[in-house]
């Protein structure tokens, strides 16, 4: 392993990953739900939830978080190297994962592991692990 | 109240992602690739996240209504099952191949990639997907 000392930028996802919990703070003490965002996109997406209007202003507000950024910033670069193959077949394994497991990054990752939830705890290992060895089959394995 | 404040709620997180670089696929990967240039960046995020939100998580377990009064939603299901390890070992998989994640997949719609717009149909459906195998196992 060698580490990439030049992208580590510190701070600013020391920051970032605060605003993310600050976020998930404010939708458990005020709404009282779990910002979960695979989750809340199923159930958007479902029109199943009887708080539907919340749901949907919350994935309103990560909608428009680019456009308030954009008034104030300029973007941060953003690289998608994946072709429209790769892009497919993986937006299905996330859809169809993150529903038989009941959680993505941020519900599992985050709002699961701050309560130690055992399933969290279990679903997080299984997840980054796979993500790791996926990462080293494509670059390592299949790649030079 | 309870509608902006669920508003707010995203627009903070999506902001955050943006600043902590998890919005930027090619660093998700660089995260993931322990054994190329690796970028510890992203478990700082992971850390930031959790030890805010820590306190208001556990404080919200005590409870059974909001400062709202809403009612406090959290999961009950406490068995670790085959469901719940294939599903993750299935998302990890395809977070894997295009470092993008439900969070981010939504905040890079309006940054106008294509391959967000690819993606998401793609996610969506493998939800409605499970929706139906699900539908057809409980008739």
């Amino acid at each position: 392993m060698s580490i990439d000392w030049n992208s580590f930028t510190p701070w600013a996802s020391l920051g970032g990953g605060a605003m993310i919990g600050l976020a998930i703070s404010v939708f458990i003490v005020v709404n009282g739900r779990i910002a979960g965002i695979s989750g809340l996109l199923a159930a958007a997406a479902q029109r199943s939830s009887d708080a539907w209007g919340e749901t949907v202003l919350f994935l309103l507000g990560l909608l428009l978080a680019p456009l308030l950024w954009g008034m104030f910033a300029v973007l941060p670069e953003i690289e998608i190297d994946a072709g429209w193959p790769a892009l497919m077949l993986a937006g299905l394994l996330v859809g169809v994962g993150t529903r038989y497991g009941a959680g993505c990054t941020s519900g599992h990752g985050v709002c699961g592991i701050s309560r130690l939830a055992p399933r969290s705890i279990a679903a997080t290992a299984c997840f980054m692990s796979a993500g790791f060895a996926m990462v080293y089959i494509i670059r390592h394995v299949l790649g030079d | 109240m309870i509608r902006l404040s669920a508003f707010l709620a995203g627009l903070i997180f999506g902001l955050g992602l943006l600043l902590a670089g998890m919005a930027n696929p090619a660093r998700v990967l660089a995260f993931l690739d322990l054994a190329g240039a690796w970028d510890p960046s992203l478990a700082l995020v992971m850390a930031g996240a959790i030890g805010v939100a820590v306190v208001p998580l556990n404080w919200a377990r005590k409870r059974e209504r909001s400062l709202l009064g809403a009612p406090i939603q959290l999961p009950v299901k406490r068995k670790v099952d085959a469901r719940l390890i294939g599903g993750s070992l299935l998302f990890g998989a395809g977070w894997g191949i295009a470092g993008i994640c439900p969070g981010p997949v939504v905040v890079l719609l309006l940054t106008w990639q294509w391959q967000a717009f690819l993606f998401l149909s793609a996610m969506l459906t493998g939800m409605y997907l499970f929706a139906a195998l699900e539908g057809r196992r409980r008739s």
